[in-house]
């Protein structure tokens, strides 16, 4: 005789530890769950105010520095490492977790124009107004033993920056010229110089190690190949860049922040026109970092703001500022895509969060669940108003919104005045040009 | 080297001889220090080296040629060319040419020139060594989630020998063993993998080994359920069945031919060419010419019964058909004809806001009958009902199939048809192309271009204005700050609620209505008339054409006299009150019978019950066109709603159909299991905490592909790669060292 018999399996009521949440069972029936769409947009609106309500980015600021500071760079190995150059010549390295100064020294006479971290981490290069570069241990000295250089080179001209090799021991400068140095040498290998110019910057592409980018201050950004005996291109925009930043997740796109308030990426194959244009700054933009995931970067501005901006994307995501915050010189993005550190005029350098209101700290997976539900649903309703409204909103201070008001109309004006010139003049002979198009002046080959 | 030794004994000598001197007349030391230094780069010392003796290392610096600062002359080479055998006659010709001639060579390019050259080859290799890159960075720009820092170590336990290395065979029974593995050439130290498992892990990576399989058991269970439905199909022994089979196939491939004939007129000549072979085959054939055994019998039932009349008649007509001659239609006939059947339908069933602006009464919905074509024969039409009754049959056949193959299995992708949109678009663009050609003006053209031109840089600007407005990532930026939840919500004061439209619906249902052209007459195929035929170019006016005066009151009376039968206008004042009708509340009724009273047939609820329990709600705002008599305004529309809505269609979606999908799947964990939330709640980005994030290695992702087999490519060749093969070397040892390194530490 066949016998049934109702059976349990206690996988199913029993919890792992008695810490554990009680298991519910649920039915998914969705006749049982009714609403989808308004519930889930509930929560998207009170996800999209939560995010809001805890956007609190500011991390921390480092003081210390007696003059403005003109440099940062991170520490290769260590995340927890900044290294910062002042305009007196003074270079700090702080410890981040801690807030607090690890070691100060006096690296040059005049302003620390650019530092750069060795791939090793054992050491950094300084280079300064007074022509020289120097090559500082990173370890402390011993108690007593004086503060000194392990190398010193001392330069014909003043250099404007250094960036260092990805793998090798070979670092670039520039300065007149863009020169490529061996650590070991005291003269460079290699000088890089077309036309009379100065240079301001010059970086290293981290992922096609023997690139180099640099801007020069007749208005172009200039592509070099180590292995090659020429430059290979020059691009020529209307008005100078500052620094550029190359894309470390995709070999062959940069960015640089130029002058007339803008970043332009580039993709280095099709130099005539820039990929993207992101406006959103009211002055000079100084600085610009990639994030290391390669999808976002931020920028510093002489209108004492830093602002996040997607790389495919034309406007910014998010904008910081603080009162005290004067004209942002330097930024970095932290090694670990966390957080950002910004160098300003006023002697501080500020910590803040790369995503405004993250927690924090360990999660625990509920809070992480918690987390990405609440993004993936403000990401499914962004494009619905009232959401988007929230998402959008963010706080300037009054003169920054007035300068963009004002910017707003000018380009307005502009715009119908072209449009104007079209309208009265001989058909064809006024070219419709997209903003991308308006800011290359020239490539030289 | 033996100049040098011997200054260097002669500065000794003058050194040493003024310490004997003992410093007792300065002068002379002086001038004996300035001969000695002389005496070093004078040239004296040239003439000082010369060879006097034969040694076996004769050093360069010695050797002097006799004609020095004298050119060599070709004819110098000449005389010893003249003198040896070995030469060739050619090559001493080609020198007495070369001396004969007095070319000079070109002068080399100026530097800048030569440089900007260097540039742009430089540049060139550069770029295209850069753009090996695309694939892995669209790869990464597409993909579902991205894992930072790349190239993690897989967490988890690690075996013996990737943690310990240099761990050695000790004890006499370890040894034991592995003398036995030796002699069986098994792996000794124990690898994580043979090196048969190397080697295939080596030609595919798992990716591509996942992906490979995946294809593999998708094309192995078509082919099975192909297999299956084919012998399924074969089984059936309805002769009908098979019959309509047939026929489907025919006109499927007669749908195929007319769009290979657009696309690949090689193709459909080939078909062609076939057609006319099977005509050859029937003509020669007896088949279909009721000559048969089958036939026979059938010829004897035909007095008597219907149905074997009708089989031999249609196998006579079979033999008819596939005898026949393509035929040649004449071009303006079928040209006029087509046009004629495909325009007026479309005219009519329009239902699209028609450009045409003379004609409102093409707004409107008409009730409309297919259009009666008059020179289909009766013969056609009955074909055409013989065929529609096997595509019902086929359909249901189809129908059928598809519930069986619902129940055992959903794999099989079902082939979306293609959206009939575009073939209307173009119905559309003819039309209003006619028109234009019917109104033109020759003055008025120059000013319409004019206008228009005007218009687009209007519609231009304001597009570029909502562009700039609605771009995704825009902050909206002021100067209020926000600290709660409830600022948040008084925010929304501050924006004044824009007008917002509501969703346009999907046009391709007014499409599909006029998807179908009406003209279904059996297309007679002319091969040269159809492959050389050219596409129509069609003009799209800006603007709705101005019209004159007289010329619109003419064409209103040609309206008026057109639609005399329909009273448009009365058809509007009813719809109207029916929209007020609906709008108007209704009274509910909720008397029971019976309740409070007797009840049965014949009985009525009392007055006060049926007063009592009617309620009446209250009267709906007036609507708004109360007072327009010519106007309906929809009502439909929520002013509370609209603000939580979206009014225009966001960027990446297609219709408004894909977006309402996207939003109406829930994501949230009320409705979905615990692992599709997972799955679909997934960050694009994951970063470990506390890990650096290194920016890529070239040699992680790009896998050296310039191996070339040796010796068999040009030398030239070798000369370019020379470079790349050389980083790649240099990149390889590098990676390497950074390993060693590694482990180091």
């Amino acid at each position: 005789m066949k016998v049934k018999v109702l059976c349990r399996n206690p996988d199913d009521y029993v919890r792992e530890t008695t810490r554990d949440i009680q298991r519910v069972p649920r039915n998914y029936d969705p006749t049982l769950h009714p609403f989808e769409v308004p519930r889930e947009y509930t929560r998207a609106l009170n996800a999209t105010k939560l995010e809001r309500v805890f956007a609190k980015p500011f991390v921390a600021s480092l003081d210390g520095h007696r003059d403005g500071i003109s440099c940062i760079t991170k520490h290769a190995k260590s995340l927890s490492t900044v290294i910062s150059g002042a305009c007196d010549g003074e270079v700090k390295l702080w410890n981040l977790p801690r807030q607090e100064c690890l070691r100060t020294v006096q690296a040059h006479e005049g302003f620390v124009r650019g530092i750069c971290s060795r791939f090793c981490g054992t050491s950094f290069f300084t280079v300064g107004d007074d022509k020289t570069i120097k090559q500082w241990n990173l370890e402390a000295p011993g108690y007593g033993v004086r503060e000194e250089p392990i190398n010193t080179i001392l330069g014909k001209a003043v250099f404007t920056g250094i960036d260092h090799h990805q793998r090798e021991s070979t670092f670039v400068t520039c300065g007149q010229t863009v020169d490529i140095w061996d650590e070991q040498r005291s003269s460079p290998i290699r000088s890089f110089s077309w036309g009379v110019d100065s240079f301001s910057c010059v970086r290293y592409n981290p992922v096609e190690t023997e690139l180099l980018a640099s801007c020069a201050s007749d208005r172009s950004i200039v592509l070099y190949d180590t292995r090659e005996s020429a430059p290979l291109r020059k691009v020529i925009m209307q008005l100078r860049s500052n620094t550029l930043c190359w894309n470390p997740m995709e070999a062959y796109y940069f960015t640089c922040a130029n002058e007339d308030y803008n970043l332009y990426t580039y993709d280095i194959r099709h130099l005539d026109v820039p990929v993207t244009v992101h406006m959103d700054h009211v002055s000079a933009v100084l600085d610009v970092d990639y994030s290391p995931t390669g999808r976002e970067f931020v920028s510093a501005s002489f209108d004492k703001t830093i602002r996040i901006f997607p790389k495919d994307k034309g406007h910014s995501r998010e904008v910081y500022h603080t009162k005290r915050m004067q004209h942002v010189i330097c930024v970095r993005w932290s090694a670990d895509n966390k957080y950002v550190l910004s160098g300003s005029d006023e002697m501080n350098i500020r910590l803040w969060k790369a995503n405004a209101s993250e927690k924090l700290g360990l999660l625990s997976t509920r809070e992480k669940a918690a987390a990405h539900y609440n993004k993936k649903l403000i990401e499914k309703f962004q494009h619905h108003p009232q959401v988007r409204r929230i998402a959008r909103h963010r706080h300037l201070p009054g003169d920054i919104l007035k300068q963009k008001r004002e910017q707003r109309e000018m380009k307005e004006a502009r715009r119908r005045r072209e449009q104007n010139v079209r309208k009265h003049s001989k058909p064809g002979s006024v070219p419709l040009l997209t903003e991308k198009e308006k800011h290359v002046a020239a490539v030289v080959e | 080297m033996a100049a040098d030794e011997e200054e260097l004994s002669i500065n000794e000598q003058a050194i040493s001889a003024s310490e004997d001197e003992e410093g007792s007349d300065d002068e002379r030391k002086h001038k004996k220090l300035l001969e000695a230094i002389s005496s070093m780069g004078s040239r004296k010392r040239k003439k000082q080296n010369e060879r006097s003796e034969a040694s076996v290392q004769v050093s360069e610096f010695f050797v002097n040629a006799e004609g020095t600062g004298e050119k060599v002359n070709l004819s110098d080479l000449l005389g010893t060319v003249e003198k040896t055998s070995g030469a060739s006659n050619k090559t001493k010709k080609q020198l007495r040419n070369l001396q004969s001639s007095k070319e000079t060579l070109e002068l080399p390019l100026n530097k800048q020139q030569t440089e900007k050259i260097q540039r742009g080859i430089a540049y060139e290799k550069t770029a295209a060594e850069v753009s090996c890159w695309r694939n892995i960075i669209l790869q990464n720009q597409k993909a579902e989630q991205m894992v930072f820092p790349l190239n993690q170590e897989s967490p988890g336990p690690k075996r013996v020998e990737q943690v310990v290395a240099g761990w050695k065979v000790q004890t006499p029974l370890e040894q034991e063993i592995f003398r036995l593995l030796h002699i069986n050439s098994q792996p000794v130290d124990d690898p994580v993998l043979t090196p048969v498992e190397e080697q295939s892990l080596k030609a595919m990576s798992l990716e591509e080994a996942k992906i490979r399989r995946a294809e593999l058991q998708k094309a192995r269970a078509l082919q099975s359920y192909y297999e299956a439905k084919a012998k399924r199909e074969k089984k059936i022994k309805s002769k009908k069945y098979h019959k309509v089979q047939r026929k489907a196939k025919c006109k499927d491939f007669l749908k195929q031919f007319d769009e290979m004939v657009k696309t690949n007129p090689e193709g459909a000549l080939e078909e062609l060419k076939k057609m006319e072979l099977s005509r050859m085959e029937e003509r020669m054939s007896l088949k279909h010419q009721n000559s048969g055994k089958w036939a026979k019998s059938k010829a004897i039932m035909a007095k008597y019964d219907d149905s074997a009349r009708k089989a031999m008649q249609e196998q006579l007509q079979m033999n008819k058909d596939l005898t026949q001659k393509i035929v040649v239609p004449s071009d303006d006939e079928h040209e006029s004809n087509e046009e004629g059947l495909e325009t007026i339908p479309d005219f009519v069933n329009d239902s699209e806001p028609v450009i045409d602006s003379v004609n409102p009464w093409m707004r409107g919905q008409l009730t409309h009958e297919e259009p009666e074509v008059s020179c289909v024969t009766t013969e056609d039409v009955q074909t055409a009902e013989e065929e529609n009754e096997e595509e019902e049959l086929v359909g249901e056949f189809e129908r059928k199939r598809k519930l069986r193959q619902a129940d055992e299995e959903d794999l099989i992708p079902t082939e979306e048809e293609q959206p009939a949109s575009e073939v209307v678009e173009e119905d559309v663009v003819e039309v209003s192309d006619k028109e234009e050609e019917d109104d033109d003006d020759d003055d008025e053209e120059e000013e319409e271009e004019d206008v228009s031109e005007f218009n687009t840089l209007f519609r231009l600007m304001r597009s570029e204005k909502t562009l700039e407005e609605d771009e995704e990532g825009l902050l909206n930026e002021g100067q209020i700050r926000v600290r709660n939840i409830e600022d948040l919500e008084v925010l929304g004061e501050f924006v004044d609620p824009q007008p917002i439209a509501e969703p346009s619906l999907p046009r391709t249902a007014a499409v599909e209505a006029t998807s179908e052209p009406p003209y279904k007459k059996k297309r007679e195929i002319d091969l040269k008339e159809v492959l050389t035929k050219e596409a129509k170019a069609v003009k799209v006016p800006f603007l709705p054409t101005v019209v004159d005066e007289e010329e619109r009151d003419e064409q209103i009376s040609i309206i008026k006299e057109a639609f005399a039968g329909d009273d448009v206008i009365s058809d509007f004042i009813k719809d109207k009150s029916k929209l007020e009708a609906a709008g108007r509340p209704e009274v509910v009724d909720l008397t029971l019978p019976g309740w409070g009273e007797w009840g049965g047939v014949g009985l009525k609820p009392s007055r006060w019950k049926r007063k009592r329990f009617r309620i009446k709600t209250a009267p709906p705002p007036p609507r708004q066109d109360q007072k327009l008599p010519d106007v309906i305004i929809s009502e439909n529309r929520n002013a509370s709603v609209a603000s939580h809505q979206v009014s225009q269609l966001p960027f990446p979606f297609q219709n408004t159909a894909q977006f309402e999908s996207s939003i109406r799947t829930p994501i949230g964990p009320t409705w979905n299991t615990q692992s599709v939330v997972k799955n679909m709640t997934k960050p694009k980005v994951i970063t470990k905490m506390g890990a650096i994030i290194e920016p890529m290695v070239k040699e992680d992702f790009i896998k050296n592909k310039t191996t070339t087999p040796g010796g068999k490519g040009p030398a030239i060749m070798l000369g370019e790669n020379k470079r790349a093969k050389e980083g790649t070397k240099r990149s390889s040892e590098k990676h390497r060292g950074r390993r060693s390194q590694k482990r180091r530490k």
